[in-house]
């Protein structure tokens, strides 16, 4: 009975969008239906054409001048003209954070339902999408599915894969559009100083917790990071109680998946944990037997990680020669 | 301002893995104290009324006692017992009611997640209800005359966002150290007004704020893990069978 059709993605991150257009595939396959993608910029007619190629039977385009940067009225505005044109059963949105107070104004724009932050999604047994997030602080995952339709999901960075790009054919479609005006304006934007890949993306992690003394003592993980090839995290006292760094690892700063994640001095409270979840190995060093980090660890050691830390470097560099 | 389980307490059934929510200790959602300090330290500067504003079906007079003790003037409460399946779309539907019968606002700062949840949806949803400017993730505010001037951080930026008042900001963590009420502050607040409210009060239909979403169930993770403790006579030995041990994982090796 239901007029809501076809799986529609969109975010503004690139990356992301491809990311989404993966699962996309997947849960419009299994619900026979459509995949839609929306892009939203200046200039963005041959990243539409790669859209397609990744897997998106339509794209529709919303390309303008005005649109070079994010704006969080003008997109919202396109994308809830889209959802009352084209009657999306299924919204796919990058959960960042732009992304994600976009989901939500949208949701309540439609009367509608939003599952926020999903790393997984699925297609039930009784044909009910359902989505998979983390919450009570790491403690445990919920299932949620929805009741109403359209369904509003945002997804976080690296939970799907990046599809291959194939010989996927469809049509681009130009959106007609009013650019609805922003409420907020732009003072001044800062990039980020990061000289290194955003610690997402990054395969080793070397992370370091309260078991460090001092400031200084982070070049011990840092010489460990550079004979793997890796970067160096923290937990999140050190960055709220000691302001050694902007960014932490755990739920609610950054989640990792990298191969190997060592955590040193790290206590493994289940916010950090929940960030560290999906690595590969887990090794863990900490002079506290107790600690409840070596619940969930791989591999683990007792010790002082003053000691560990420069002969664990000693030893993978022996290993890697 | 969100009555969350204390997650750092929450214990889990090892057998069923299940969450002992029912007994779990609550408290005031911590961004949403960060929040509460912000509003307080404006008030300061600037004066002016601080009202909370609370949708609970549960007992939730203790955490917003805590907040009338921290500084607030005033709390709203709704609590009704339909509120119990009440999900984001409700929940933001139900505080934007409370806004607009509170009367004239400047400014609305909320948590940008709460502590049990985790969504991130509440605020700005009741900022698109109510039809008003808002900027979520931030970490500085200034009001600025009429203008509200907040500094926000995104994955690969930081930006300085200006909004014409009435608007909303969601905070982060970072934003400040929340005070600790003195035994003074908390005497003077139980003489503070909790004003209770049911939908009832609100004119709102049940059939408003019926959930969108359905919860099909909520389990502790598996953790699946080798949980192999290295041990030797001397840390090289330690070192050596551990990066052994990661080179025949396949994590480690020559490329």
């Amino acid at each position: 009975m239901s007029e809501n059709k076809g799986v529609w993605v969109y975010s503004e991150a690139y990356d992301l969008s491809l990311e989404l257009i993966g699962k996309g595939r997947e849960l419009a396959d299994k619900t026979k239906t459509e995949l839609c993608a929306i892009v939203i910029g200046n200039n963005v007619q041959g990243k539409a054409a790669d859209l397609i190629k990744y897997g998106a039977d339509k794209v529709y385009v919303a390309d303008n001048a005005t649109l070079e940067t994010f704006q969080a009225e003008a997109c919202l505005g396109i994308l809830h003209d889209v959802a009352v044109t084209y009657h999306p059963e299924t919204f796919l949105i990058g959960s960042t954070r732009n992304g994600k107070p976009l989901a939500a104004r949208l949701a309540s724009r439609l009367s509608a339902g939003c599952i926020p932050d999903c790393t997984r999604l699925n297609i039930d047994e009784k044909g009910r999408l359902v989505g998979e997030r983390i919450t009570y602080g790491g403690n445990a995952f919920a299932k949620i599915t929805f009741r109403t339709k359209p369904q509003i999901v945002t997804v976080p960075s690296r939970a799907f894969e990046k599809p291959e790009m194939k010989d996927h054919t469809g049509q681009t479609i130009k959106l007609e559009f009013q650019v609805e005006s922003p409420r907020t304006q732009l003072v001044e934007r800062k990039p980020l100083a990061t000289s290194n890949v955003r610690i997402e993306e990054a395969q080793y992690i070397v992370s370091g917790g309260r078991g460090l003394d001092k400031k200084d003592d982070i070049a011990i993980l840092e010489d460990l990071a550079k004979v793997i090839g890796g970067q160096v995290g923290f937990s999140r006292p050190l960055v709220e109680d000691r302001k050694w760094s902007t960014d932490w690892v755990g739920l609610s700063g950054h989640k990792v998946k990298p191969k190997l994640y060592i955590a040193c001095g790290v206590s493994g409270v289940i916010q950090h944990v929940a960030g560290i979840r999906d690595s590969k190995i887990i090794v863990a060093i900490n002079k506290d037997p107790e600690a409840p980090i070596f619940e969930i660890a791989d591999y683990g050691i007792v010790g002082n990680l003053y000691e560990v830390v420069p002969a664990l470097k000693e030893a993978l560099k022996k290993q890697l020669q | 301002m969100k009555q969350a389980i204390d997650v750092s307490q929450l214990k889990v059934d090892a057998a069923t893995r299940q969450l002992v929510t029912a007994s779990a200790p609550k408290k005031m959602s911590d961004f949403d104290k960060n929040a509460l300090e912000e509003a307080i330290r404006i008030k300061e500067k600037l004066g002016g009324e601080i009202v909370t504003l609370t949708v609970s079906s549960e007992d939730a007079k203790a955490v917003l006692r805590e907040g009338l003790a921290m500084g607030a003037d005033k709390a709203y409460w709704v609590n009704d017992s339909s509120l119990q399946n009440v999900d984001t779309w409700g929940t933001a539907y139900v505080l934007a009611e409370m806004v607009k019968k509170t009367g004239e606002y400047d400014l609305i700062l909320c948590g940008d997640s709460s502590l049990d949840s985790f969504s991130g949806l509440v605020g700005p949803r009741m900022a698109e209800i109510l039809n008003v400017p808002q900027i979520t993730s931030v970490g500085k505010v200034t009001v600025e005359g009429d203008a509200v001037v907040a500094e926000r951080s995104l994955e690969d930026a930081s930006e300085s966002v200006k909004a014409k008042m009435p608007a909303l900001i969601s905070v982060t963590r970072e934003i400040n150290q929340p005070r600790i009420p003195s035994l003074m502050m908390i005497m003077k607040a139980s003489k503070k007004e909790i004003v209770i409210w049911s939908l009832k009060d609100l004119n709102i239909e049940q059939d408003k704020i019926s959930p969108r979403t359905e919860i099909v169930d909520v389990l502790a993770p598996k953790m699946e893990r080798k949980k192999i403790m290295i041990t030797g006579e001397s840390v090289q030995e330690i070192a050596d069978k551990l990066a052994k041990a990661l080179v025949q994982e396949g994590v480690i090796g020559r490329k």
